[in-house]
């Protein structure tokens, strides 16, 4: 018997950030609480073409379009129309909206070049033969029986994919020397403690495509012999983790995992390690303290993981990103990755867009794509027609822009050409009513809360940052601060422990030359320039009559 | 009554003492472990470190160092619905800040209390990667709110209260 409504719930790459599958669990949960279940279908349907802030359902024979953007409207929902029949008129959306069905993302997606994002929002995450209908596991099976570890470790070198985390070293590098290296075990770990703010595409990749992620680091464990991998993500990304261990379930029921895989008489174990929400644990070696159930403070290099890693033997560790390029490389041969993007830097590069911008979310370009290109081509410009003030790209460790630097185009030479990093991708926008004093004070706040504690000129460096800047956005800074504060950041670059505390200059550095102009007026002025920093009065002094 | 409180003790370190088994359980599964702790009991008392410790055959000290050094583990209680508001970068310029001081005025509470009826905990927590929802609050482990406005709150923490402690 058909059943008399069904409720489409719009999936695609940028809903799934916005909860889509996890309202429409929940609107199948409230179906069957109410017992509706044999008169409600609940379906997933890709994009309707409208983008709006909330997830958009529609509820069909009615034709009726509502916009959820959180638990209780699901339940409003499922309550009013559903079960009482009539409208939930504050949540509806002008039907009018919909009758000229041209597709945005359809035409997003022609003018994108997916590679990473090829199945995000197209697949059901959870469906494992969904995956393998679009070529899923073909590069696993070709590289397990037609090519020798060497030669996988040659066509990686030779694509030119370099990381996607933000350091840009040479993957197939990595490999090479990991695979060198001789030792009765060996590691592979995927870096997905994705905490860099701003940036959530290796959460879109996780939670769209985890397939792609567990044969590319089962591919990476037979290039340099390693039978381990663990995924190491992030302890807030409760969805990532969910699907990602339902992929690996999978996986291992389909043999694609485990002993002997595909018949090969290759090995490979995946096992999913939780982080608990601490930033350094980015760091690679950070990481895998915290793998091995320490606090994760960061190793001193060299030597290097693909020498000494987890548990002191040779490991592979990528990117999220990174690793998914890699079945697409094997598939289509190092010469289709390096048409696209750049000579130094080849491939695409997810960019996530946020801030102050009319479509935040995910955009997978070529690298070497413009600033300009991604705020008002895919972007759509700066939202409620505000003028554009500042981007910071490549994360809070990144540099903060100002327009003049829109035309740049973004790869992993950007930084050294032009001053602008490209870090993990993210592209924040900030508009005009936001403080250059207040936006960098509470960068570096998360630098002084995130600051590990092991070396002195970390821990002690954002501290007094952060104090020069609080003054200065109270109205009580000196303009030697301005000196003091770059002097500290170098001191910072040349003897901190990590990467953490040696990428502060970047930011710091950036904000100061390119909005100095704005610091020096914090500094002179009696009443705050802003409107967003409150002055405070000097402390008084004791007047002695 | 006392006695029932006990038992329910038991019944939790029992389960726990499980999963220590099922991981076969050596000092590099300490993080796990202190996950499933902190799901079981909600918090990390002293106590529940001491007994981790011994069972894992490890120093108290260095389980200690690990429940202090990362952000997800706490020593104190927290409220039945943890509210976790974003104050990374791409929500603070979406007006975070805002968020969390209309939170703090609703519930009376300071950024790490607890309500006194133990239903609420108000937490600042770094980027949960959902910037495209910008400003983001997320409530427990799964119930994620987009794009708040200060307006919403009171409507958001009514309906918590509503269902009270189910």
């Amino acid at each position: 018997m058909p059943k008399s409504n069904v409720v489409l719930v719009s999936v695609d790459s940028n809903s799934i950030l916005k909860g889509a599958r996890y309202f429409k669990n929940l609107f199948r949960q409230l179906v069957d609480e109410y017992n509706l279940s044999s008169f409600v279908d609940v379906l997933e349907t890709g994009s309707f073409g409208v983008y709006r802030d909330g997830v958009i359902v529609a509820i069909y024979p009615e034709e009726v379009y509502y916009e959820v953007k959180n638990p209780d409207d699901v339940k409003k929902i499922v309550e009013e129309h559903l079960l009482k029949g009539r409208r939930a008129k504050e949540l509806e959306l002008d039907s009018a909206l919909f009758t000229d069905k041209i597709s945005v993302e359809a035409k997003k997606v022609s003018e994108e070049t997916r590679v990473v994002l090829r199945n995000a929002g197209v697949i059901d995450p959870t469906n494992i033969d969904e995956y393998i209908a679009r070529d899923g596991y073909m590069a696993l099976a070709k590289v397990l029986n037609e090519m020798k570890p060497v030669e996988v470790v040659e066509i990686v070198k030779e694509s030119g994919l370099r990381g996607r985390g933000g350091a840009g070293f040479p993957t197939g590098l990595k490999w090479e020397f990991t695979m060198k290296t001789e030792a009765d075990q060996k590691y592979v770990i995927c870096n997905a403690d994705e905490g860099e703010p701003g940036t959530f595409k290796d959460r879109l990749i996780m939670e769209g495509d985890p397939h792609a992620l567990i044969e590319a680091m089962t591919i990476a464990g037979y290039a340099v012999g390693a039978t381990k991998g663990y995924i190491y993500i992030r302890g807030e990304y409760y969805g990532s983790v969910q699907n990602i261990q339902k992929a690996i379930e999978d996986a291992y029921e389909y043999g694609l995992l485990g002993e002997n895989i595909l018949g090969s008489g290759f090995t490979f174990h995946l096992a999913v390690r939780l982080g608990a929400g601490a930033y350094i644990c980015g760091e690679e070696t950070a990481l895998m303290e915290s793998i091995e159930g320490k606090a994760g403070r960061p190793r001193l290099k060299p030597p290097y993981p693909p020498v000494s890693g987890l548990y002191s033997k040779p490991t592979v560790i990528n990117n999220v990103e990174t690793f998914v390029n890699v079945p697409q490389i094997i598939l289509k041969g190092a010469d289709w990755f390096k048409s696209i993007g750049t000579e130094n830097s080849p491939g695409t590069k997810v960019f996530s867009l946020c801030g102050n911008i009319v479509n935040r979310g995910i955009v997978e370009a070529p690298m070497g794509t413009t600033i300009r290109d991604l705020v008002y081509k895919y972007g759509g410009g700066i939202a409620n027609g505000k003028e554009l003030k500042m981007i910071q790209t490549g994360g809070t460790a990144g540099t903060f822009v100002g327009p003049d630097k829109l035309d740049t185009p973004l790869d992993f030479d950007s930084m050294k050409n032009y001053g602008v990093s490209l870090g993990s991708g993210v592209i924040l926008v900030i508009d005009e009513d936001n403080c250059a004093v207040d936006v960098l004070k509470k960068a570096m706040e998360f630098f002084e809360h995130e600051s590990c504690g092991k070396c002195t000129p970390c821990r002690e460096g954002t501290k007094m940052l952060v104090r020069m800047l609080d003054e200065i956005s109270k109205g009580r800074g000196k303009e030697e601060y301005i000196d003091a504060m770059k002097n500290i950041a170098s001191t910072m670059l040349d003897s901190s422990f990590c990467g953490l505390g040696q990428s502060i200059p970047i930011p710091l550095n950036s904000m100061l030359d390119n909005f100095k102009e704005e610091f020096l007026a914090h500094i002179n002025a009696k009443e705050s320039p802003c409107g967003i920093c409150k002055f405070e009065k000097p402390k008084k002094k004791l007047v002695r009559r | 009554m006392e006695k029932s409180v006990c038992k329910e003790h038991e019944k939790l370190y029992r389960e726990l003492d499980e999963f220590i088994q099922e991981v076969e359980g050596d000092s590099s599964a300490l993080i796990e472990v202190l996950h499933k702790a902190q799901q079981i009991f909600g918090h990390l008392p002293i106590e529940v470190q001491e007994h981790i410790a011994e069972k894992l055959n490890i120093p108290v000290s260095k389980v200690f160092g690990v429940v202090t050094f990362y952000s997800l583990f706490t020593m104190k209680p927290r409220g039945k619905y943890q509210i976790k508001i974003c104050l990374g970068t791409a929500c603070y310029v979406k007006g975070a800040d805002k968020l969390m001081d209309r939170f703090k005025e609703e519930l009376e509470i300071e950024e790490g209390e607890v309500t006194k009826d133990g239903l609420f905990s108000l937490h600042a927590v770094r980027c949960l990667g959902a910037c495209s929802m910008a400003p983001v609050v997320m409530i427990g482990e799964s119930d994620f709110y987009g794009r708040v406005t200060p307006d919403e709150v009171p409507k958001i923490i009514r309906n918590y209260k509503n269902r009270g402690g189910k």
